[in-house]
């Protein structure tokens, strides 16, 4: 039987789920962390850096949540500033420059609500990323393996391909925010759930994400093996690829979502 | 149409069924507008003059086909895919009923309008959002529609100008309304590596995903005095980090400090501004 929407969003928020760094040790030979965005700061929230798939370098960008509370605290709950994302859009150009495939980590209630994130442009970060993705001309995938909120998501989520593990959601807004404003009652989260359909299955039908990723009841070690062997066979289709054509298969991957629902009124 | 058809055509509003009344008239039934900037009252009629604004230079809201009217030159609007509607494909609990509701009161069938006119007789893409569509938010049918413009822009070697004026984008049709973004700023992209030329003008209230893709993706910004501009609601912002908020905070003005506007025009302006720009970014290959 499967999982109600809710429960789904309860497993993603999971305090005991494995976040990006455990399966960036899992996947990875080496991972060499690059830190700043040389303009303002250092994110913390979000940690990327060249890696090695089985003797490939990658470039890795990924959303970290943390595991204790004082990692919580260091890790903004995996909320980025603007400073994050324009780090990611540093490490992106690299891996343009250096012909190395981007893989993305997802894993955030969504971008940060702050004064500072506004004053710094939160709001064109996110833009700057989107575009600078669907621009890239090296292969590009996105993992959300946690919760994927909305715009803050979506930044990192501009790839070729978007795979979601079984329990991970993607959403438009947070089931909680949907309720209050729908029914003025936050409470009412597990119905606005449902409502959205956030779940990756739903995802997968409206074809928005290519693959399920499933977790064998939370066995990480077994989840991460499937991975890496998805990576890699991805990677391998990936290659086949001129420099000049990753970018418009990326745009035309975008290009059709929601054309099936719209129509010419009569 | 045929004869029979033409015989029987309907001769004036009431025998069409009669007009639903304009939401703004409706409102302002006692034919004058309070000021919340100066606290004047202004008879409506003044107000219309002044392309909605006060004398104090407060801008109030306006409807996209009223902008269109201030901005546009007289006649020129030819509108685009003004029938495209998105089917509810999520089936979203009351989400058919805000529709039909905001179709009447409106009288649009979406939350933006799209279509090619000249502005100071230059020619130019233009979509305008409308801001009491559901707060301009974007569905597919949004998406879609200025996608489209953008491509139209692109085989016509016209510039867009966008007026933006959203929550953001529309909870009701989840994930695939959010895919708008991407897709938009894709569309946008190609445009921009094509040689397009894109300004923006930011008006109240433009937030949520709408700020985090096509509005800020403008080779200009400029915003209208006053306008909120943000990516988190400002009562989010509040709540999440419990301090006072500055004064203009996210107001155009705290977005032209904080660099993230080129500048403020008023009304008045725009149709010079928005000409002159246009034609100094004029293209050899242009019609």
């Amino acid at each position: 039987m499967s999982a109600s929407a809710y429960e789904r969003v309860r497993a993603a928020r999971e305090k005991n789920r494995p976040t990006s760094l455990d399966y960036i040790g899992a996947l990875f030979g080496t991972f060499l962390e690059c830190h700043g965005d040389r303009r303002f700061a250092d994110d913390p929230a979000i940690v990327g850096g060249i890696a090695e798939l089985q003797g490939r370098p990658v470039t890795v960008i990924a959303i970290e949540k943390g595991h204790t509370t004082k990692e919580h605290l260091y890790r903004n709950f995996g909320a980025p500033n603007p400073e994050g994302y324009r780090k990611a859009l540093r490490l992106m150009g690299q891996a343009e420059k250096f012909h190395r495939p981007v893989i993305c980590f997802v894993d955030t209630s969504g971008a940060f609500c702050g004064i500072g994130a506004e004053e710094r442009g939160q709001g064109q970060a996110i833009a700057e990323s989107m575009s600078t993705m669907m621009g890239l001309q090296v292969p590009v995938l996105s993992i959300v393996i946690g919760e994927g909120g909305s715009g803050g998501a979506l930044a990192l989520c501009v790839a070729d391909q978007v795979w979601m593990l079984e329990n991970a959601i993607y959403s438009v807004i947070s089931p909680e925010g949907c309720a209050s404003i729908l029914w003025r009652d936050a409470e009412k989260a597990a119905e606005a759930a449902e409502c959205l359909k956030l779940t990756a299955d739903s995802a997968l039908e409206f074809g928005l994400i290519e693959e399920v990723i499933p977790e064998f009841q939370g066995n990480h070690e077994q989840t991460c093996a499937l991975l890496q062997q998805k990576i890699s066979a991805w990677l391998h289709q990936s290659q086949s690829l001129h420099c000049g054509q990753y970018a418009q298969r990326r745009f035309n991957r975008f290009r059709k979502i929601g054309t099936d629902f719209v129509q010419n009124a009569k | 149409m045929p004869f029979y058809q033409f015989l029987f055509r309907p001769k004036n509003e009431l025998e069409k069924g009669g007009r639903t009344p304009d939401p703004q008239t409706a409102e302002d039934s006692e034919l004058a507008k309070q000021c919340p900037a100066c606290g004047s009252r202004l008879p409506l009629s003044m107000v219309w003059e002044q392309a909605n604004t006060c004398t104090c230079g407060y801008h109030f809201r306006m409807n996209a086909r009223q902008r269109l009217q201030c901005i546009t030159d007289p006649g020129s609007f030819q509108e685009r895919d003004a029938n495209l509607t998105a089917s509810d494909a999520l089936v979203f609990p009351g989400y058919q009923k805000k529709l039909a509701t905001m179709r009447t009161s409106c009288r649009e069938l979406e939350g933006v309008l799209c279509g090619r006119a000249t502005i100071s007789n230059r020619p130019c893409a233009i979509f305008v959002m409308e801001p009491y569509f559901m707060m301009g938010s974007m569905g597919m049918a949004v998406g879609e529609k200025i996608t489209r413009l953008f491509e139209y822009a692109q085989k016509e070697r016209l510039p867009v100008v966008g007026f933006t004026a959203s929550g953001g984008a529309r909870m009701q049709e989840g994930l695939l309304s959010l895919m708008q973004m991407a897709k938009t700023s894709g569309a946008i992209r190609q445009f921009s590596d094509d040689g397009g030329f894109y300004l923006t003008i930011l008006t109240d209230p433009t937030t949520g995903g709408v700020t985090a893709s096509f509005a800020m993706e403008g080779d200009l910004i400029l915003a209208e005095p006053g306008a909120t501009v943000g990516f988190a609601g400002a009562r989010v912002v509040e709540q999440t980090t419990k301090r006072k908020l500055p004064d203009n905070f996210q107001k155009a003005e705290f977005m032209l400090q904080h660099g993230f506007v080129d500048g403020i025009v008023s009304r008045k302006n725009q149709r010079n501004v928005i000409g002159k720009l246009l034609e100094l970014h004029r293209r050899e290959d242009q019609p």
